[in-house]
């Protein structure tokens, strides 16, 4: 029993927490990696658009939601999430035509083009305080949880209570369909075909006569879709606030180069392993430990291997370790 | 034109701008804005240091600054002994023995291969960090339990703040150093993430270590280099003085005191440009800009690139300690809470890209406009906005909220800014020579 209650407490504070933060990261960090493969540099401003996806989702959510519109015991975002989808796809497509096109043409070097996604950061987050404001806003409704802590008890019995939240389930849920659908479209469909082709070498795939233009326009409409949904289940499960989007970067970029840079598979590894780790060492692991240590040596203190505060100093040591030992990644990326 | 021309007026009509704040708004922002001119310019000319000639891409500006910052409070606040006694001691043992551990694991890394490792290592890590923790933690809670509201740290040393500037230089520099031993043989992009994350961890470190500098609590009335306005309205002869000028004394004695500050930083921006300046006419210099300009061509010359690009972090990086210490004496408090990457790191990176990397001169030039645009699109923005919209109904909200977001035009302005230098002028306004 006691085990059992050990086991319960674990997944409702580390297991189910991690899985659906991994999954968020999991969608960021293909998004990176994508604009890696295709583009071939790293995308700084990542992290805005997402705020700019789910901000969308944010005001499109109020509108339905004052036209009385709800999908009953699922949140409203739900219906939104199409617009904030098209909306981010917009303003990526925009954004390449005038500012990124430039420099593809020029053949600019990457670091140069890491310097233009800066600027375009600067306006993508100008453009969201400019729209919502730098503050919370709230847009979750309808049911808030799968199954609540009280229930749980009732139909099990066990000491330790076990909550899911709908948010929860859904981004795990959708992340799993957004992975599907991407490894579908990448491996089945002449588009998916020739934006691999491109990705793993550009001038064979010119030769073989594969319009440049296309895969990249390919690339960030397929951004853009994961961008948006990523953010908006960010913000539906966390907060929507558009500073923090900024802060997510850090660990989008530690999964996407732990999975190694290009390769989508190990973005959506690299995702769980950077949440994983993060929720694990910055969880207190008392409660957890005083069921599955014999009394004796039950611990006195939290247990908690690091304060809260310092998770960014997780994503940043595993992306130093793996950095040094094993610099394309766990699954082979490139190193352009 | 000639350079010299060109850039003579480039830096009259920056002076110009700066008059005309004072003239239009008040010689108090004007000041300001030439004091933290000042400070940017420091930084700027760190960056480019690093960017300008070397071409690496540090995105964590933001945490040596706040590296200088801390070094304020740590050399010139006065000890606090009953804290020392508390746990002093035992919270450097603590340190000593987290540093000792990770030399350890590098060493150990070195020696031992194959299975040995693979276990030898994290066993050892793991055990150093429940040793660490364990000497630690309860010197930490002794220390933040003496007198909470008033100190709960250990204090400075107590020394006159000036000695802090250097002392900013140095603990940035020391700390580049740990960084750039790990970090600087990735590519250029792994080295901005990597660097984005150092600047993170330092700004999560001040926030939340209250032994070493109080975290969110802050550190207040840090000493000043000059005098107090209060000492100044109260002295006879600064009041005659002032009113020779036909100035009342408290504005007379805010003014006096930030001209205080004008002179000390413009004094500490000369030495750093000259250096600059000369380490860029140097063979030294000449070095660094064909490592940047061919990495492979330098190595097979006999450069040993790693050894040069290590330095020249450290350098650039002092450099950012150094002006983030001046921040720090300025503002007369340290608030971990307000470094902010996009107003510390990003925004200096503005500065140097609009100013011309690789010219030092560009990179001052930079840090004087850009910073002058960042306080001063605000109210212009506001007053676009009130032109824009005073068509409108006047409880119209699309009206009040337009005017309302008027604040936040300035990031979009900055990277507007940015885009178009970067498309249209990628030199910079004063171009490398």
């Amino acid at each position: 029993m006691d085990f059992l209650n050990g086991f319960v407490a674990l997944s409702n504070f580390v297991l189910i927490p991690a899985i659906a933060y991994g999954s968020q990261l999991a969608l960021g960090a293909l998004g990176v990696t994508l604009i890696y493969g295709i583009l071939r540099f790293s995308n700084f401003a990542h992290g805005d658009t997402m705020a700019f996806g789910s901000m969308i989702a944010v005001l499109v959510t109020w509108w339905f939601q004052g036209m009385g519109l709800s999908l009953g015991p699922l949140p409203t975002a739900l219906l939104a999430l199409p617009f904030a989808i098209l909306g981010t796809i917009a303003l990526l497509l925009i954004t390449d035509r005038t500012v990124y096109r430039f420099y593809r043409a020029q053949k600019a070097k990457p670091v140069i083009l890491v310097i233009v996604s800066m600027g375009v950061m600067f306006i993508m987050n100008g453009l969201v305080r400019f729209i919502i404001g730098p503050n919370d806003q709230k847009f979750l409704d309808g049911e808030r949880f799968i199954i609540s802590v009280r229930e749980f008890k009732q139909m099990t019995g066990l000491r330790e209570g076990l909550a899911i939240k709908t948010t929860q389930g859904l981004t795990v849920v959708v992340a799993v369909i957004c992975v599907i659908a991407l490894f579908w479209f990448l491996n089945r469909t002449r588009t998916g075909k020739s934006m691999r082709a491109y990705s793993d070498n550009e001038d064979l795939a010119l030769l073989s006569g594969i319009n440049p233009e296309r895969v990249v326009m390919y690339t960030w409409m397929i951004v853009g879709a994961l961008t948006a949904i990523a953010g908006t289940l960010y913000g539906l499960d966390k907060t929507f606030k558009p500073f923090v989007y900024f802060m997510l970067l850090l660990p989008i970029f530690a999964s996407a180069i732990v999975g190694g840079l290009g390769s989508p598979l190990g973005a959506i590894a690299g995702g769980f392993i950077v949440a994983f780790s993060e929720v694990t060492i910055t969880y207190a692991w008392k409660k957890v430990l005083t069921y599955w240590m014999p009394e004796s040596l039950e611990p006195d203190g939290l247990v908690q291997l690091l304060s809260t505060d310092y998770k960014f100093a997780v994503s940043f040591v595993i992306l130093i370790v793996v950095l040094l030992f094993k610099p394309t990644g766990i699954f082979k990326g490139k190193s352009v | 034109m000639s350079d010299t021309v060109k850039n003579t007026l480039l830096f009259a009509c920056m002076a110009l701008l700066i008059l005309g704040t004072g003239f239009v708004q008040s010689w108090n922002s004007a000041l300001f804005i030439l004091n933290m001119g000042l400070i940017s310019a420091i930084m700027a000319l760190g960056v480019n240091l690093q960017w300008g000639f070397a071409g690496l891409f540090n995105v964590g500006v933001m945490g040596f600054v706040a590296l200088g910052g801390l070094a304020v409070v740590l050399t010139s606040m006065p000890p606090v002994g009953e804290a020392w006694a508390a746990g002093g001691l035992r919270v450097l043992g603590g340190l000593v023995i987290g540093a000792a551990t990770i030399v350890g694991a590098v060493f150990l890394n070195k020696r031992l291969s194959g299975r040995a490792r693979l276990i030898g290592l994290p066993l050892f890590l793991i055990v150093g960090f429940f040793v660490y923790r364990f000497v630690f933690d309860p010197a930490v809670e002794a220390i933040e339990a003496v007198n909470p509201a008033g100190t709960g740290y250990l204090g400075g040393l107590g020394l006159p703040v000036l000695l802090a500037w250097p002392m900013g230089g140095l603990l940035a520099a020391g700390a580049a150093w740990l960084i750039g031993k790990t970090a600087l043989g990735l590519r250029s992009d792994y080295l901005a993430i990597a660097t984005l994350g150092i600047a993170e961890i330092i700004i999560a470190v001040l926030k939340n270590e209250d032994w070493l500098g109080r975290g969110v609590k802050n550190v207040n009335g840090l000493p000043r280099p000059v005098p107090y306005e209060i000492d100044l309205q109260k002295s006879e002869s600064f009041i005659k003085s002032a009113e020779g000028f036909g100035l009342d004394p408290v504005t007379a004695s805010t003014l006096f005191v930030k001209l205080g500050y004008s002179v000390l930083f413009t004094i500490v921006l000369v030495v750093i440009f000259v250096m600059a300046q000369a380490a860029l006419k140097s063979p030294w210099g000449r070095m660094m800009r064909a490592i940047r300009d061919n990495e492979v061509a330098a190595e097979a010359m006999g450069k040993n690139v790693t050894r040069r690009h290590l330095q020249i972090f450290v350098l650039g990086s002092a450099v950012c300690g150094i002006a983030g210490a001046m921040l720090t004496t300025l503002d007369g408090q340290l608030t971990p809470g307000t470094y902010q990457p996009l107003r510390f790191t990003f925004l200096i990176w503005v500065m140097v890209i609009v100013g011309g990397s690789g010219n030092n001169l560009g990179a001052v030039l930079g840090g004087f406009l850009i910073w002058w645009l960042w306080v001063e699109v605000e109210p212009l923005g506001h007053w676009a906005m009130e032109f824009v919209t005073s068509g409108m109904a006047e409880d119209s909200a699309l009206r009040n909220h337009l005017i309302d977001s008027a604040a936040h035009m300035r990031l979009l302005t900055m990277g507007v800014i940015l885009l178009l230098v970067l498309r249209f002028s990628p030199r910079g306004l004063i171009p490398e020579r």
